[in-house]
């Protein structure tokens, strides 16, 4: 595999609605009611339902997933929350995920995240350690 | 919050057992494509044991000993004023299922920045044989009085 830094490795949109922060919060126990109900997200200040940031986390890695498949691992992965997703009772969050080699080095690849709902970043410093499996 | 805090361990979580259809439930809510998330046979034809969780399942397990600090009394954290600030995990290999996990949380740090604060909490989770599997770090901002 040969990439280079500022390779872009993967773009993908994720439409995300209420039925799938319903999901999430089942597959993961998360079950903090502003991820659902509106009056409770209310209740604390925010607009409305908000998605998990944990599932923006999780979908956003899912492009290196893919890209990597059997070839190597992800050693390290790490975000910051910078922005909530809202995510309305009709209708889906789009959330856009860009991809790119930021560091290739003896441990493998950093690649770098870069994360949109509405046109503005949702996720800082959001970035992906690579091991390569030995060729 | 309680700036004694830091520096505080909790004790290992009970054995969190990792079932095949909870990675593979868990594995659909984020929208994973991953064979080695849902097929057997992939996955071991990978050299895994069992289908292989994504990348953030970590966080099952991690929520666990979350629910241990800000469970505490003398903590001091009001849980409707949290936001989750920042998140890392550092693996040594993925999480299969099959595996029977423990997990240790310590605190690392705890700052105060402008009324607000942060409690950063660092979960060791181990296998059966106590051999490392990931570390899961959180930053959690607790809000002040508005």
């Amino acid at each position: 595999m040969t990439v280079a830094v500022g390779d872009v490795i993967a773009e993908k949109t994720y439409e995300i609605s209420r039925d799938s922060l319903v999901h999430y919060a089942g597959a993961s126990g998360d079950f903090n009611p502003i991820h659902y109900r509106d009056d409770i997200a209310q209740s604390v200040g925010l607009d409305g339902v908000l998605a998990h940031g944990m599932l923006t986390m999780g979908i956003a890695v899912q492009p290196v997933v893919e890209w990597l498949g059997t070839r190597g691992t992800i050693t390290d992965y790490q975000v910051r929350f910078t922005r909530p997703v809202p995510v309305g009772p009709a209708g889906n969050a789009a959330i856009t995920v860009v991809a790119k080699v930021g560091v290739v080095d003896d441990e493998g690849l950093r690649i770098d995240l870069t994360v949109t709902f509405d046109g503005a970043t949702v996720l800082g410093k959001a970035q992906v350690r690579v091991a390569l499996a030995a060729a | 919050m309680n700036p004694e805090l830091q520096g505080r361990e909790f004790p290992p979580t009970e054995p969190y057992l990792v079932g095949r259809e909870k990675v593979r439930e868990f594995a659909a809510a984020v929208f994973s494509t991953s064979p080695l998330n849902f097929d057997y046979h992939a996955a071991v034809a990978a050299g895994y044991a069992d289908v292989v969780a994504p990348p953030t399942f970590a966080v099952v397990v991690q929520e666990r000993t979350l629910t241990q600090l800000l469970s505490l009394p003398e903590a001091g954290i009001d849980f409707s004023r949290v936001v989750h600030g920042d998140q890392r995990f550092s693996y040594t290999r993925p999480i299969v299922a099959g595996d029977e996990l423990t997990a240790r949380l310590t605190v690392s740090s705890v700052k105060s920045l402008g009324g607000h604060s942060m409690v950063t909490a660092d979960s060791v989770i181990t296998d059966s044989t106590g051999a490392h599997v990931v570390t899961a770090i959180s930053t959690l901002v607790v809000r002040g009085d508005e």
